[in-house]
């Protein structure tokens, strides 16, 4: 076992997955010499080489649009996008190009690039560097999307997600980029946690919050804080494929559910959450889900983020008033 | 406001009318560039104009099968013929092209089927060749995306170590006037710079991008950008297909040698509509039509093959046989090209098992045979 941040854990599966492949690639913008703007690639192009750590240009869709032609000539691309709030200028590479080339091929291309997003709120930053962009991307077809909460999962689940033949969106929760916790780098893949599988992160029985990325920790501060309740927590993982089994075997049992994610709860993904779990869970619902997010508005600037992100106490407000419906 | 206002241009200087490259006239005479030198075969010229007559034929019955309704839509090719048939027939084997969708020329010398382009067009796919197996990628809508996978592409070549060496592979991609305007075609441009990547630029400025003409894109001709990006760039005439053979021959090895990129813009005119919902009377004179038509691609190649006693009246018969014949067989196939199955649609979304894949597709599937049952 070995103590490492989220960030060093991510530094160490990018290491093993280049160790591990030769067709792969790291690339983006200040990766190389300066290890990114998080030093999550730091290192890396020291021991890979500027061949394989690639520093680009700064223009986000040809990142992208360049990744999808290293992939189509059989390399497997981790691009790395600075800030969740700079993905936009890519969204046509990513949306249009990358998640649906192998169904305009009748499935002869495989494109197996993995796109890095640090996403959230919570670090004070300026303007576009706090978002929360995923159901942009659970809404596409042909994407994968997931999310890591702890150093265990960024360690284990960049690794998966670069075997994966498909394109997966990978979100980074940047402000917990320094939380710390053992991780087993030895571990043998096969022990590891499927990547699109939810895991229940805290056992209860009265209500279960389901939370994936930087809400993760914020929900299980709440399980604890609330004296009264024994909350369940659940850490969704992968947004897509939607391990929604877990999730409904869970709320048959506790009759209520909250959902908690940083981005505007309007069309968010805890909509298509709290739609599945009305569908399935409609006769053991002992209250409607509610869900606790950012709100309609832009992202505020940093000095108002401590309103904007779901706390503790915003959490623990929609769990009573689950018990008072 | 006057239009030149709008431009905000009044006072820049007329520029020159740039160099063109031309190694065979209107009138089908052959004339010699120093940095262009070209021994083509009577047999080699003879099976450029087959390919020029087949492709404007393939063309015209795609049209034809549109007016008709067989086809959703149509962006015909044609007045581009040399362009993409001299550019198609200067790549070698290994060499990778990417379209946009209009490339019916180039994909008929990359031996794709012109079924799958007229069946890309009927809805029955979205492409559906295998990219591999023809060195042709897929066709690409939206405007100039697909010239950074072009790029990404070589900067893969390069990584397989194999530029400078004779397995050497050049990565060509095809844009048009109107391209050159979106932020990817200029980012490939930048990228391919700065990585010295093995692979040519090769815009079709056919003048028209729908309705709008190319000084909306440009105030300077567009071969002349890649001095701004630090390669070469050159303007070529687009319907000489002997000099669109030669040029594009000479930037594929330059890049394939580690010289990196060139910019060639093929110099032509869209004879057709942009697409068969288009209507270019709302917005060209006919009488540029008339006059790029005397400069056509096919019958300076034909002049010349009469004029130095390379063909006779059977050969060019026999030709137009052919390529009527293909026409033929490309409709009767067309029309029995059956409709994907509904169930179809879920296939090759994702490589790997993806439950919400799996779970509609079910039921879907029940919900389909639901109807099956009533019907007994």
């Amino acid at each position: 076992m070995t103590t490492l941040t989220l960030g060093k854990a991510m530094n160490e599966g990018l290491r093993k997955a280049l160790e591990n492949d030769p067709k792969v690639l790291v690339m983006g913008e200040d990766v190389g010499k300066l290890g990114g703007v998080f030093r999550v690639t730091d290192g890396l192009q020291k021991d890979f080489g500027e061949e394989r750590v690639i520093d680009t240009p700064l223009a986000e869709s040809g990142i992208v649009g360049t990744a999808i032609g290293l992939a189509l000539r059989g390399y497997r691309p981790i691009v790395e996008i600075q800030f969740d709030g700079f993905v936009f200028p890519a969204a046509d590479q990513i949306i249009t190009q990358l998640a649906k080339m192998r169904m305009r091929s009748l499935g002869a291309l495989s494109l197996p690039v993995v796109i890095r997003i640090p996403c959230g709120g919570g670090i004070g930053a300026v303007e576009h560097h706090s978002e929360s962009p995923e159901a942009y991307f659970t809404h596409t077809p042909g994407l994968r999307v997931v999310t890591c909460s702890n150093p265990v999962d960024a360690y284990t689940m960049i690794q998966q997600s670069v075997l994966s033949p498909d394109p997966v969106i990978f979100f980074e929760p940047k402000r917990r980029y320094w939380d710390k916790a053992e991780v087993d780098v030895e571990s043998a893949p096969s022990d590891w946690t499927p990547l699109h599988q939810a895991r229940i992160v805290h056992p209860g029985e009265h209500a279960t919050l389901l939370a994936y990325g930087p809400s993760v920790k914020t929900c299980l501060e709440a399980a604890a804080a609330d004296e009264g309740r024994s909350l369940e927590v659940i850490d969704l993982r992968s947004l897509s494929p939607l391990d929604i089994d877990t999730v409904v075997e869970s709320v048959n049992r506790t009759g209520r559910c909250v959902v908690v994610h940083e981005a505007p709860v309007f069309n968010g993904f805890g909509a298509e959450l709290a739609a599945r779990i009305t569908e399935r869970c409609f006769y053991r619902l002992e209250s409607p889900v509610l869900r606790v997010g950012g709100f309609s508005t832009p992202y505020p600037p940093s000095r108002n983020e401590d309103d904007y992100l779901p706390d503790l106490d915003r959490i623990l407000d929609a769990v009573d008033r689950t018990f008072a419906w | 406001m006057t239009i030149d206002s709008v431009r905000g241009a009044p006072d820049t200087p007329e520029l020159a009318e740039p160099e063109l490259v031309q190694l065979l006239t209107p009138e089908g005479e052959r004339v010699e560039h120093p940095d262009y030198p070209l021994d083509l075969s009577a047999e080699e010229v003879r099976d450029l104009y087959r390919d020029l007559v087949i492709v404007r034929r393939l063309d015209l019955e795609s049209v034809a099968l549109t007016r008709q309704g067989e086809l959703g839509l149509w962006p015909s090719l044609l007045g581009q013929e040399a362009a993409q048939i001299g550019s198609g027939r200067a790549l070698s084997e290994n060499d990778m092209a990417f379209p946009t969708y209009r490339e019916h020329g180039v994909a008929w010398c990359r031996g794709v089927d012109h079924l799958n382009m007229v069946g890309l067009f009927r809805g029955v796919s979205h492409g559906g060749w295998d990219p591999a197996e023809h060195n042709f990628h897929l066709y690409t809508v939206v405007i100039g995306a697909q010239t950074l996978h072009a790029t990404g592409y070589a900067m893969g070549v390069q990584r397989d170590g194999v530029v400078g060496t004779p397995s050497a592979t050049a990565t060509i991609a095809y844009f048009g006037d109107g391209a050159t305007s979106q932020g990817d075609v200029n980012e490939s441009f930048v990228f391919a710079s700065v990585f010295n990547a093995p692979i040519v630029f090769f815009c079709q400025n056919n003048q028209w991008a729908i309705s709008e003409p190319l000084e909306r894109q440009s105030r300077i001709p567009l071969y002349q950008r890649a001095q701004g990006y630090g390669f070469p760039g050159l303007r070529v005439d687009g319907n000489d297909v002997f000099a669109c053979l030669a040029v594009t021959r000479k930037a594929l090895e330059n890049a394939r040698e580690g010289q990196g990129p060139t910019l060639i813009e093929a110099f032509t005119y869209r004879m057709g509509a942009h697409t068969t919902t288009d209507d270019p009377t709302r917005y060209r004179l006919k009488a540029e039509e008339e006059a790029w038509k005397l400069k056509d691609p096919i019958e300076r190649v034909k002049a010349y093959l009469v004029r130095n006693d390379y063909a006779d009246t059977g050969y060019f018969d026999k030709v137009e046989d052919e390529a009527k014949q293909l026409a033929r067989d490309l409709r009767n196939r067309c029309l029995s090209l059956p409709d994907p199955k509904p169930l179809t649609m879920f296939d090759h979304v994702y490589a790997e098992h993806h439950p919400l894949m799996t779970e509609e597709q079910e039921q879907f599937a029940a919900y389909l045979a639901s109807f099956e049952e009533e019907a007994k």
